[in-house]
C-alpha cells in the first residue's frame, strides 16, 4: 500500500463534463409525461423530472453520441439554451440519473 | 354537446413543475394502496375507519392484476397500508410479486407480524421500505390513541428490524396535540434504532373526524412544528403533508400542493379509487379497478379527476397573499370539517380557518364517509382517549366464580 496522493478537488466525480460520452444510467427508467418525463432511479429510489420534451430526447439519445455536446447538437438545442441544458444534465449526473460510458 | 361541458384550462408549456402538477400526470407519482380494512388495532384517529375485513376485498389474482397494470403504467412504487396490511395471508406473496414487477413497496404497519424471521426476510429484500406507526414517543401517549400494548408491539418490531440489519426503515408519526411536544423524543427514539423519522398531519378523515377537535395541534404547536421542520426538515420525512404551514413564511421542502387526483390517489381494499387516502367519501370516488379499462382508465379518464386537475382560480384563498405558499391547504381537511373546498384549510396558519370554522352554520352536519369498517365489539387493548370502554364480561363467571349459580 502506497500512501494515497492528495486528491485535487477538480476530480470530483460528480462534475459533469459535456465532452465525455454519457448515457441514461442502467438502473434508471423514464416515464413520459405531458410536460416531459419523470425519472426514477431504482437503486437510490430517487425521483426527478425532465421539464421539457427536448431534454427527454437528449437524455434518451445520449448513448448514441460520442459526447453530451453532440447529443445537444443533434437534438437541435438552440445555442441560447445550451448552458441551461448543460446545467440540467449536470444535475442529472450528480443524482446518478445519467452516467459516463466506457 | 361540447357546449354544455365546462371549459377546462389548457396545460401551459414549460414553467414551474408545481404548475404542471396541477394539471395532473399520466400516472400517479405516489399511489396509496390499502390492502385490507382488517386491523388488529382500533386507533381512535384511523383515517380509513378500519377494523373488520370487507368481504368484497380484492382477491390475490385481482391484486396481482393491479400490480401488472401499475408496472405497465410505470408506477415505480406504491405506499401500501390498510387496515393492517400484514394480516392479509397473501401479503408476503403480493410484496414479492410487486417487487418482481418493478413496483417498489413502502408499507405501513403497526408491527404486529414483524417477528425476527420476517424482519430478517425484509432485510434481505431489495426495494422494500417499512414504516412502523407510532403516535407517541412514550407508551403512555401512544397507547391512549393506538391502544394498550401497541407501543410495545411497535418498538419490538423496530428492535427486530434493527437487529436484522434492515436499512432505512421508518418510524411514522401522526402529529397530534398530545405528541406535538415530543418531536425531539421521537427523533431520539428513531435514531436509537438507526431508523428514519417520518411525521405526517392528522386529518379529520375516517374515525379521525371524531377526535380531530380534541387531537389536532393548537396554533402554537403548529408554529413550533413549523420551526422544528425548518431546523430538522432535511433529516425528517413528511410526505409533504404539512404544506399548509408554508404560509407561516418560508416554504417547506417538498411539494407544496394538494396532489389529490393530480399526482396521488388511493386504491382501497375493494378496488375503489379515491382522489387521496384521506378522502374516502363518495364525492371523491373516481371509479373501481375492477371495471373495464382498470385503474388506468380511472386515473386517465374519470370526470372527477379531470375536475381536480385544474388550478384553483376562485374562492376566498386565491385573494390571500399567502396563496402561492399553501395553495389553500388540504382538500380532505376542509371537506370533513364542513368547510368549502375553495376556502381556507381548517388549520390555516393565518387564522382564517378558525374563523371559517366558527362561522359554520350551527345546524351543519359535517360529511361522513359511507364506509365504516370499525370493530363493532370491544377490541383487546382498546384506546382510552375517549374514556374507558364499558366491556361486558364475556362469560358471567368472569365477574365471580359463583355468579349465576343457582343453589338448591
Amino acid at each position: 500500500m502506497t500512501s494515497p496522493a492528495p486528491v485535487p478537488a477538480v476530480t470530483d466525480p460528480v462534475v459533469f463534463d459535456p465532452e465525455l460520452p454519457w448515457q441514461r444510467a442502467r438502473s434508471v427508467a423514464l416515464r413520459p409525461e405531458p410536460f416531459g418525463a419523470l425519472v426514477y432511479h431504482f437503486g437510490t429510489r430517487k425521483l426527478s423530472f425532465l421539464k421539457s420534451k427536448t431534454l427527454v430526447r437528449v437524455v434518451e439519445t445520449l448513448a448514441d453520441h460520442p459526447t453530451a455536446t453532440a447529443a445537444l447538437l443533434a437534438c437541435e438545442v438552440p445555442e441560447s439554451q445550451r448552458a441551461s441544458y448543460v446545467k440540467a444534465l449536470g444535475d442529472l449526473a450528480r443524482s446518478q440519473m445519467i452516467e459516463t460510458r466506457t | 354537446m361540447t357546449a354544455v361541458l365546462p371549459e377546462r384550462p389548457a396545460r401551459p408549456t414549460g414553467g414551474r413543475l408545481i404548475d404542471q402538477f396541477e394539471y395532473g400526470l399520466d400516472a400517479p407519482i405516489c399511489l396509496t394502496w390499502e390492502l385490507t380494512y382488517a386491523c388488529n388495532l382500533a386507533c381512535v384517529h384511523c383515517l380509513s375507519s378500519s377494523g373488520r375485513r370487507d368481504p368484497r376485498e380484492l382477491s390475490t389474482a385481482e391484486a396481482e392484476a393491479v400490480i401488472d397494470e401499475l408496472q405497465r403504467m410505470q408506477v415505480f412504487y406504491v405506499n401500501v397500508g390498510g387496515g393492517e396490511p400484514t394480516v392479509r395471508p397473501d401479503f408476503w406473496h403480493l410484496l414479492d410479486y410487486a417487487i418482481g414487477h418493478d413496483v417498489g413497496v413502502k408499507f405501513s404497519t403497526n408491527g404486529v407480524k414483524l417477528d425476527k424471521a420476517r424482519a430478517a426476510q425484509l432485510a434481505r429484500t431489495d426495494y422494500v421500505d417499512v414504516q412502523i406507526s407510532l403516535d407517541g414517543a412514550t407508551a403512555e401517549v401512544n397507547d391512549r390513541v393506538r391502544g394498550a400494548g401497541s407501543f410495545a408491539t411497535a418498538t419490538k418490531a423496530l428492535e427486530n428490524l434493527a437487529e436484522a440489519g434492515m436499512k432505512d426503515f421508518k418510524v411514522s408519526v401522526v402529529v397530534t396535540r398530545e405528541n406535538a411536544g415530543q418531536l425531539d423524543e421521537f427523533k431520539a427514539l428513531t435514531d436509537s434504532f438507526g431508523a428514519q423519522l417520518r411525521i405526517t398531519r392528522l386529518r379529520p378523515s375516517g374515525r379521525g373526524a371524531d377526535v380531530w377537535e380534541q387531537l389536532h395541534p393548537t396554533m402554537a404547536q403548529q408554529k413550533d412544528l413549523y420551526s422544528w421542520l425548518l431546523a430538522n426538515g432535511d433529516n425528517v420525512l413528511t410526505g409533504d403533508s404539512f404544506f399548509h404551514l408554508s404560509a407561516f413564511g418560508e416554504a417547506l421542502p417538498g411539494l407544496n400542493l394538494c396532489g389529490a387526483g393530480r399526482v396521488v390517489c388511493l386504491i382501497d381494499p375493494v378496488g375503489d379509487v379515491y382522489a387521496c387516502p384521506f378522502a374516502i367519501h363518495e364525492d371523491f370516488l373516481a371509479g373501481n379497478v375492477r371495471s373495464p379499462g382498470g385503474f388506468q382508465q380511472v386515473w386517465q379518464q374519470s370526470e372527477l379527476f379531470a375536475d381536480l386537475r385544474s388550478p384553483q382560480t376562485g374562492g376566498a384563498c386565491t385573494k390571500c397573499q399567502h396563496f402561492d405558499s399553501c395553495r389553500g391547504g388540504c382538500m380532505a381537511a376542509k371537506f370533513f370539517t364542513g368547510l368549502p373546498l375553495d376556502g381556507p384549510d381548517p388549520e390555516c396558519v393565518q387564522g382564517y380557518g378558525e374563523s371559517a370554522l366558527a362561522a359554520r352554520d350551527t345546524e351543519l352536519v359535517t360529511p361522513r364517509s359511507h364506509l365504516d369498517h370499525s370493530h363493532t365489539g370491544p377490541v383487546r387493548g382498546q384506546p382510552t382517549l375517549l374514556g374507558m370502554p364499558a366491556i361486558p364480561p364475556a362469560k358471567i363467571c368472569d365477574e365471580s366464580p359463583l355468579a349465576g349459580l343457582q343453589l338448591g
